[in-house]
C-alpha cells in the first residue's frame, strides 16, 4: 500500500513546510527588529490585494510556469534540467531575432513568430547537452550548468555587439517595433471607469503559459510520448525491453524542456522590456527548479507553485520599498520557502508517513 | 528431558497495518535440523531476523536454551550462540577468506596473532565438517558454493551452536546443495541446532527431522517430518489443495517456429557470455533451458527478447531477423511474434510504479489499438485491463492499483497476461515463478502448458531444475555459453542434468565432484573449464 493518502502528499507536505518556512521567516524578522505581522500584511496587501499587485504576482508567475514545466518535464524522465536559466537567455535571443528583423503586420502574429523563436533556440541550446547525455554519457547535469555560462557570456557578447545599436551605451538590443507590444492585462481588461491592473506587467503570455500547462499535462499523462517518457523515467532497462529507445527519449524530453524554458522570454522580452536585455531571465531558470519540486512535477501543482513564488517575488518588492527590511532578507525568505518545499521535503514526510500509518494501524 | 535449543513464545511484531508475524511459538530441539517452510511474505523471513536482532518483537519471549533472553542486536544473537547464513551474502569481496572469518571477531589491535588463530581452527573445521576453503583466497574468486561455506564458518568461528540458513539453496547447483546437505548433517551430528528456511518442499522432506509451516504471519502446523506428505505440508502453506504435478499431455511438435544457429553474444565488458549456440523450438513444445545462473541464458533471452546484440543467425517463421541492425528492439521482435516474459519482472517486465493498467500494455503501447492519434485510449486500455485481469485471476483485480502493491505471483500473472493475451507464436519465458507463491506457479504453469496445446513455442529458462523437468518436452542444459547436451526429460534424472550444469558429459554413476566444483569455479572467473 502507499504510505499516505494522494491528498496529503499533494496538498498537506507543501502547506506544512510552508506554514515551517513563514515562521522561521517571521523569527528572522523578528531578529532584525521589525514586526513580521507587519511584513506579511504589506507582502499581501502589495501582492494580492490590489489588481496592479496581481497584475506583477502574475507576470513573475508566467516566468515560473515555464522553467518550472521544463524542469517537471525532463524530471520525468530522471533528468535534473539545470540549464533553464541559459535555455531561456537563447530564448530570448530568439524573441529578439523575430521582433528585430521580421515585419510582422500585427502584434499576434509577432508573438507566434517569437513563441516559436523562443522555444526553437531554447530547445536547440537543450539539445546539445541532451546529444551528449545520450551517446556519450556527460552527466547532464554538469554540462546544463556549464552550458548556463556559455548562454550568459554568448548573450553578453552579442548585446555588446552586433545587438547593440550605434551609439548607444548600455548592453542592450534595440527597442523592438513598437507595434509588436503584447496586451497587458490592462489593455485587455481595464475601462474607462474601472481603472484595473495599472502599470503592471502581466500580459498576454500568461495565457500562453497557461496552455503549456494543459499542454504538458497532455503530453505526460495522456499521449503515448508521456508514457515512454515517464516508463524510461522509471526504469531504463524496463523501457530496454518494451523497445523504448533512451537515446530518443534523453533527447525529445529535453528538447520540449529546453523550449518551454526558452517560452519565459516571450513574457519578459517581447511583454515587458520590448527588447533584449542582459538580465532578461530574472533568475527565473532555477526558481523553475523549486517551483517543479514544489508542484510534483505536475503542471497543475507548478501553476500552484508558480503562483506562490510570484507572490513572494511582488511581495518582496513592496516590502523593500516601504519598510527597513533590506532587500537581501527577501531572498532569505524566499530561499527558505525553496528549502523547505524542496531540500527538506522529507523532514516533513517522514513524520507524516508515520503518523498515517500509526492512525492506519489503529483503524485496523 | 533438555530443554530446547531454542523456545519462541507468542511472538508478534507489525509493519504498519501489516502483521508479519501473529502469535508465534515454536520449539527447536537441540542436534535437528528444523525446517520452517512458508510462502513469500508468509512471516518467515521477518521470524528469523527477530531472532537474530534484526527487529524487535513487539510482544513475545525468547528463550535460549531454557533460559529467557533479549536479543536486541545481532551482537547478542552471537553472544547467545546463533549464527545466521543469508540469503545474500555479506562478505567483503575483495578480502581473503581468513580476513572475512575474524571480520569483528578480530582480538586485538594487531591481525597477525587472529589470523593465525583463525586458519588454525579453519583447518579444524573444515576435516570436522567437510567445510574445505583455502583459507588465503579471494572472496570474489570463489563459487557461490563456498562462498556459502565461508559464511557458515564465520558463524561457527563464532561459536554458534544454533545455524539459521535462509534459502541456502537458491544459488546452488544440485551437486552444490547436496554438498551442503552433508554439511548440515555433519553439524547436526556434532548436535548443533539448525533451522532451515526454505520454500522447496523436498528439501524440507529430505533432510529436516521437524518441520514448521507458516502462513500469513501465523504458524499453522509443526510436525515431524516422517510423518507428513509434501502434499499435506503443500496444502497447510497455501491454505487449500494443491495440484503439485504439472498435469500435461504429451507434447505434439509441428513446424519449426524459431531457429538459432550459432549465436554469439558479447557483454559490453567485451567478454563473450553466448558461445554458439544452435537450436530449433517447434510448434506445440516447451524447449527448457536448464543452467546455473550466469552461464548464458539470461543473455541468450535478451538477444530473442531485442534487448541486446548477437552474431549468428536466427530465424523466425523462416524470416530471418536483424541481430545488430538499428530495428532490432523489443518493438521489431514483438511485431514478429515473438512475446516475452522476462527473467527480473521488477526492473524489465513491469514499472512498479506504474498502475497495473498502464503495465497491460508495456511493449505494446504503439499498438494501434491503443492509441488516437498522439494519444492513448485510456478508457478503453483500463476496461480491457480489468478483463485480462479477470481472466488471469489477478488478485485484487483493480487495475488502478499500482504494480508494486500486488504480490510477486500477482504482478507475474500481469506480464503473463499481457504477453499471453497477444497471442505470440514464440513466448519467451524467463525464470516465471521466481519469487511467486505456491498457488500461484500452479496456475502460471497451467497457462503455459495451455500456450502450448494451443500450437504456440515456448522457450522457458529457469534455475529451477523442479521446473525445468515438469514443464519441458526437450531439455537443453547451458554452461559456460554452451549447450551441453539436449535431454529427453523421460529419459533423464536431476543426477545427469546437475552434472551437466556443471560441465561434465561423463558416467553420471561416478560423479566427479572435484572436477564439478573446479569447472563451476572457473567459469565465475571467466576461465576456461578444466574438465569436459
Amino acid at each position: 500500500m502507499d504510505k499516505m493518502p494522494a491528498w496529503a502528499d499533494v496538498v498537506l507536505i507543501p502547506l506544512i513546510s510552508l506554514l515551517l518556512a513563514a515562521i522561521l521567516s517571521a523569527l528572522v524578522i523578528l531578529a532584525i527588529g521589525e514586526s513580521p505581522v507587519e511584513a506579511f500584511n504589506l507582502m499581501v496587501d502589495g501582492a494580492l490585494m490590489r489588481s496592479s499587485g496581481w497584475g506583477y504576482t502574475l507576470y513573475y508567475a508566467t516566468n515560473f510556469i515555464f522553467t518550472g514545466l521544463a524542469v517537471a518535464v525532463a524530471f520525468h524522465a530522471r533528468m535534473f534540467n539545470i540549464g533553464g536559466e541559459g535555455q531561456a537567455m537563447l530564448g530570448g535571443l530568439g524573441v529578439a531575432l523575430m521582433c528585430l528583423y521580421v515585419p510582422w503586420p500585427h502584434w499576434s502574429l509577432a508573438m507566434l513568430g517569437s513563441t516559436l523563436g523562443a522555444a526553437a533556440f531554447g530547445a536547440l541550446w537543450a539539445l546539445i547537452p541532451a546529444y551528449l547525455q545520450a551517446k556519450r554519457g556527460s552527466h547532464i547535469v554538469i554540462t546544463t550548468i556549464m552550458f548556463n555560462f556559455i548562454a550568459a557570456a554568448l548573450l553578453n557578447y552579442l548585446l555588446i555587439g552586433v545587438l547593440k545599436p550605434k551609439g548607444s551605451m548600455e548592453p542592450a538590443s534595440a527597442k523592438f517595433d513598437p507595434a509588436f507590444a503584447l496586451p497587458t492585462f490592462q489593455d485587455m481588461f481595464a475601462s474607462e471607469g474601472n481603472p484595473l491592473f495599472r502599470g503592471a506587467p502581466a500580459n498576454v503570455s500568461f495565457f500562453l503559459a497557461l496552455l503549456a500547462c494543459l499542454f504538458v499535462w497532455l503530453l505526460i499523462w495522456r499521449s503515448r510520448l508521456g508514457y515512454e517518457i515517464r516508463a524510461y523515467g522509471w526504469s531504463q532497462t524496463g523501457a530496454k525491453y518494451a523497445g523504448i529507445s533512451g537515446t530518443k527519449i534523453i533527447i525529445v524530453s529535453m528538447l520540449i524542456s529546453g523550449g518551454l524554458a526558452g517560452l519565459m522570454a516571450v513574457n519578459t522580452t517581447q511583454g515587458e522590456a520590448e527588447r533584449l536585455i542582459l538580465n532578461m531571465t530574472e533568475g527565473a531558470g532555477f526558481i523553475g527548479i523549486a517551483v517543479a519540486l514544489m508542484g510534483r512535477n505536475h503542471p497543475f501543482g507548478v501553476l500552484l507553485a508558480a503562483i506562490l513564488f510570484g507572490f513572494l517575488y511582488q511581495g518582496g518588492a513592496e516590502l523593500a520599498l516601504w519598510t527597513n527590511i533590506p532587500r537581501e532578507l527577501i531572498v532569505v525568505i524566499q530561499a527558505l520557502v525553496i528549502l523547505f518545499t524542496g531540500a527538506l521535503d522529507n523532514m516533513v514526510r517522514m513524520p507524516l508517513e508515520r503518523l498515517f500509518l500509526a492512525l492506519r494501524r489503529k483503524e485496523g | 528431558m533438555t530443554a530446547p535449543a531454542i523456545e519462541l513464545k507468542g511472538i508478534s511484531k507489525a509493519f504498519g497495518p501489516v502483521q508479519a508475524n501473529k502469535d508465534i511459538s515454536i520449539r527447536v530441539m537441540p542436534g535437528t535440523i528444523h525446517g520452517i517452510i512458508g510462502e513469500n511474505g508468509a512471516g518467515k523471513s521477518t521470524l528469523m531476523s527477530i531472532l537474530y536482532g534484526f527487529y524487535k518483537a513487539d510482544r513475545g519471549e525468547i528463550f535460549i536454551n531454557g533460559t529467557k533472553t533479549e536479543i536486541p542486536d545481532s551482537q547478542a544473537a552471537i553472544a547467545a550462540g546463533i549464527g545466521m547464513v543469508f540469503q545474500h551474502f555479506k562478505l567483503v569481496e575483495n578480502f581473503t577468506v581468513v580476513e572475512n572469518v575474524i571480520l569483528g571477531a578480530e582480538d586485538g589491535a594487531l591481525l597477525t596473532p587472529s589470523i593465525s588463530k583463525a586458519r588454525k581452527s579453519l583447518k579444524q573445521l573444515a576435516d570436522e565438517y567437510e567445510l574445505s576453503v583455502d583459507p588465503d583466497a579471494l572472496i570474489e574468486n570463489l563459487s557461490v558454493g563456498h562462498q556459502q561455506r565461508v559464511e557458515i564458518l564465520k558463524a561457527l568461528y563464532r561459536q554458534a551452536d544454533i545455524l539459521i540458513l535462509d534459502e541456502p539453496t537458491g544459488v546452488l547447483t544440485p551437486a552444490e546443495a547436496d554438498h551442503l546437505f552433508r554439511i548440515l548433517d555433519n553439524l547436526r551430528k556434532e548436535g548443533k541446532t539448525i533451522i532451515l528456511i526454505t520454500h522447496k518442499l523436498r528439501e524440507i522432506m529430505e533432510y529436516t527431522d521437524t518441520v514448521s509451516v507458516m502462513r500469513r504471519g501465523e504458524m499453522t502446523a509443526t510436525v515431524k517430518t516422517s510423518e507428513t506428505s509434501t502434499e499435506e505440508l503443500a496444502e497447510l502453506m497455501v491454505g487449500r489443495k494443491v495440484l503439485l504435478r504439472v498435469d500435461k499431455q504429451p507434447a505434439e511438435p509441428k513446424q519449426v517456429v524459431l531457429s538459432v544457429k550459432d549465436l554469439r553474444v558479447t557483454d559490453s565488458a567485451g567478454v563473450e557470455r553466448v558461445k554458439g549456440v544452435s537450436f530449433d523450438i517447434r510448434a506445440g513444445e516447451i524447449y527448457g533451458i536448464a543452467g546455473v545462473a550466469g552461464n548464458g541464458q539470461s543473455e541468450l533471452m535478451e538477444v530473442l527478447g531485442g534487448m541486446q546484440s548477437g552474431t549468428g543467425t536466427i530465424t523466425m517463421n523462416g524470416e530471418e531477423i536483424d541481430l545488430t541492425g538499428k530495428f532490432s528492439d523489443g518493438q521489431s521482435r514483438r511485431a514478429r511474434g515473438i512475446g516475452h516474459v522476462p527473467e527480473d519482472r521488477h526492473d524489465e517486465g513491469l514499472i512498479l510504479d506504474y498502475t497495473a493498467w498502464e503495465n497491460t500494455i508495456f511493449g505494446y503501447h504503439r499498438d494501434a489499438e491503443w492509441s488516437a492519434g498522439p494519444l492513448l485510449k485510456n478508457a478503453a486500455i483500463i476496461e480491457e485491463a480489468g478483463a485480462k485481469m479477470e481472466r488471469f485471476d489477478v488478485r485484487p483485480p483493480i487495475p488502478s492499483l499500482k504494480a508494486k502493491n500486488f504480490s510477486g505471483g500477482n504482478q507475474q500473472k500481469i506480464v503473463l497476461a499481457r504477453e499471453i493475451e497477444k497471442n505470440p507464436d514464440l513466448l519467451l519465458v524467463g525464470q516465471p515463478t521466481r519469487g511467486v507463491d505456491i498457488g500461484a506457479i500452479e496456475f502460471i504453469h497451467q497457462e503455459i502448458i495451455r500456450l502450448r496445446d494451443e500450437g504456440k513455442a515456448i522457450l522457458l529458462v529457469s534455475v529451477e531444475l523442479d521446473e525445468i523437468m515438469s514443464l519441458s518436452d526437450r531439455i537443453a542444459v547451458m554452461f559456460d555459453g554452451q549447450i551441453m547436451g539436449e535431454r529427453d526429460p523421460a529419459q533423464t534424472d536431476e543426477r545427469e542434468l546437475g552434472l551437466l550444469m556443471a560441465g561434465i558429459a561423463g558416467e553420471p554413476d561416478k560423479p566427479d565432484w572435484k572436477a564439478v566444483e573446479e569447472n563451476l569455479e572457473a567459469v565465475e572467473h571467466g576461465e576456461a573449464p578444466k574438465h569436459g
